[in-house]
């Protein structure tokens, strides 16, 4: 029943994303895209930090690598092939992730975070200290990549729909992907990483290998979501390798429940839109301009309301509800 | 007839100007309890990480079946047999008793680019269910592991070590905090287990080790004080002042 339920749910879903630009304006569009870039750069988090363990506060270098390179080796004159672009932008960004990660990787808790952090602004002062991605002012990407076998063109992104759409299958397909990904004996494996990697190691997995693993893999999810970015806004700057990126799409994963790849699609839409809430000079007017304190407020606010994140809600409910009905009886 | 399976000789370790383990050699045998006992900071679970791989040995070398593993890390050494367990219970508390040991169990069979759902890798099934079958745990199986009590998240800890078809097992503690119904459970299932595995015990229980071990392992400070049968140990003077107290 729950399953039947759980599909429906799901498919009314989908039938709504799919018609949405029949009737948002473009606006709202844009705003939708960018969430699910978001949803998809905070899934790639998530397999580090929820399902494996390793708490990145340097996430953000691989995004913006990723958008880096697709800007930067994207033909000025015409669109460049995604057929390259793509698995280029993931494989950058899966370079820096193998070099770092297994430096970063020998550490653990509070200094695998500081390590991680630090090789973030590596990145980041490269591209804003140096004239190889136009410094402080970034650089233009004029065309979206377009897929072309030979002089045929199978696919131009370059509308916005079509964008909106292409955008929403590579949500999906990460979305499936990593779903499977935890099914399997590596996910598994993962799981009981996150838990107890004394006892894994003791059974006899070689955690390190495993933790390299999915540190890869997420930091070439996050050039997904990083390629799609470029794409989207035509324009990248250092910021997208700054470090607020990388507590932003935390933060992200934090609220929405660590550990449910769904949550971090939740926190990604949940944050994304509390940004516009709070920035809406129509709501807030004079003050939206100081939308960071309210911002911060409300971020508090859910931390302190929701200990297991959105996704842990109707848990959290039913619990309460449990002991609301257990306690009149113990009481008697 | 019995054959030792692991030998560790003149092991030492230092932490900084602190020698914890001191030139100490031992064997383990199949068919045999082996028991290491002494007193608090003696240097018992360092000696286990040390057999483990988990710390590595400033001097000394470790054989297990005839091969050098001094060099070997942790999870080599297990695949290659050899089972450990914690002091402190190292179960996967949110999963059933049947998924702890599953998953423990699929260290023998990884496969990184393998897309089956875990729950259907056969091998690891079966393995899990050996191991509970031995352990005693077998009408346990879709509990959750968090909730079984003391002596059950100690046998579940025994399972788990023995789901990956180890030969040599190093038991750090596993009576600690057991009642007495429990100890007795629990030194049934070791002694069932003596004829296949070969058993190294740190243990507290002084009646306990006295009833199970076949050898017995006497450490202060660190260095082996005296080793033999239960009858010498208990027999031995020095035994006797060091460890079980003048006035036995």
């Amino acid at each position: 029943m729950r399953f039947i339920l759980r599909a429906v749910l799901l498919l009314v879903l989908l039938a709504l994303v799919l018609s949405l630009p029949s009737f948002a304006s473009s606006y709202y569009l844009g705003l939708v895209i960018k969430i699910m870039i978001y949803a998809l750069f905070a899934l790639s988090l998530q397999l580090l930090v929820g399902c494996t363990g390793l708490v990145s506060l340097g996430h953000s270098a691989f995004f913006g690598i990723a958008a880096y390179f697709v800007t930067l080796l994207s033909p000025e004159s015409g669109a460049g092939n995604m057929l390259w672009l793509l698995p280029g932008a993931m494989l950058a960004a899966m370079g820096y992730a193998v070099v770092t990660g297994a430096l970063a990787l020998r550490t653990k808790g509070i200094y695998f975070i500081m390590v991680t952090l630090a090789f973030a602004q590596m990145a980041y002062y490269v591209f804003h200290d140096t004239a190889l991605g136009g410094g402080t002012d970034g650089i233009y990407l004029y065309f979206r990549p377009e897929i072309r076998l030979g002089d045929w063109v199978v696919l131009n992104i370059d509308n916005q729909f079509v964008f909106y759409v292409f955008t929403l299958a590579c949500l999906l397909l990460t979305w499936a992907f990593l779903a499977l990904l935890m099914r399997s004996r590596f996910g598994a494996a993962l799981t009981g990483i996150r838990v107890n990697e004394q006892r894994m190691r003791a059974a006899g997995f070689s955690t390190f290998k495993y933790k390299l693993i999915a540190y890869v893999i997420g930091c070439g999810l996050a050039g997904v979501a990083g390629f799609l970015y470029a794409a989207k806004d035509g324009y990248v700057n250092p910021e997208l390798l700054a470090w607020e990126q990388s507590g932003l799409v935390l933060l992200m994963v934090i609220l929405g429940g660590m550990g449910r790849l769904w949550g971090a699609v939740l926190g990604a839409v949940a944050l994304t839109l509390l940004q516009e809430l709070f920035q809406s000079h129509a709501l807030f007017g004079e003050f939206a301009s100081r939308w960071h304190l309210t911002f911060g407020l409300a971020i508090i606010a859910l931390v302190a309301v929701l200990p297991q994140g959105l996704a842990g809600l109707p848990e959290q409910l039913r619990n309460r509800r449990r002991s609301k009905s257990i306690s009149p009886a113990s009481a008697q | 007839m019995t054959q030792t399976l692991l030998s560790a000789q003149h092991i030492t370790r230092r932490f900084g100007g602190l020698t914890a383990i001191d030139n100490v050699s031992l064997e383990l045998k199949r068919g045999a309890v082996h028991a290491v006992i002494g007193t608090n900071g003696a240097g018992k679970s360092t000696l286990v990480s040390v057999l483990s791989g988990e710390l590595a040995p400033n001097e000394g070398t470790i054989h297990m079946n005839q091969q050098n593993i001094t060099d070997w890390p942790q999870p080599r050494r297990a695949r290659a047999g050899l089972g450990r367990s914690y002091q402190r219970t190292t179960i996967f508390p949110s999963l059933t008793v049947h998924e702890n040991c599953r998953l423990t169990a699929q260290a023998n069979h990884q496969h990184f680019w393998s897309w089956t759902p875990t729950s259907r890798c056969l091998k690891s099934n079966e393995a899990a269910d050996r191991a509970l079958e031995l352990a005693g745990l077998s009408g346990f199986g879709d509990q959750i592991a968090g909730l079984l009590s003391h002596g059950g998240k100690r046998q579940l800890e025994i399972a788990m070590s023995l789901s990956t078809h180890p030969s040599v097992l190093l038991l750090d503690e596993p009576l600690a905090g057991m009642g007495s119904e429990e100890t007795d459970r629990m030194l049934n299932l070791l002694a069932s287990l003596k004829s296949e595995h070969a058993i190294l015990l740190v243990e507290h229980d002084m009646d306990a080790v006295f009833r199970i071990s076949d050898e017995i392992t006497v450490m202060v400070n660190g260095a082996v004080i005296a080793h033999g049968d239960p009858a010498s140990i208990k027999a031995n003077p020095l035994v006797q002042t060091a460890y079980l107290g003048d006035d036995e």
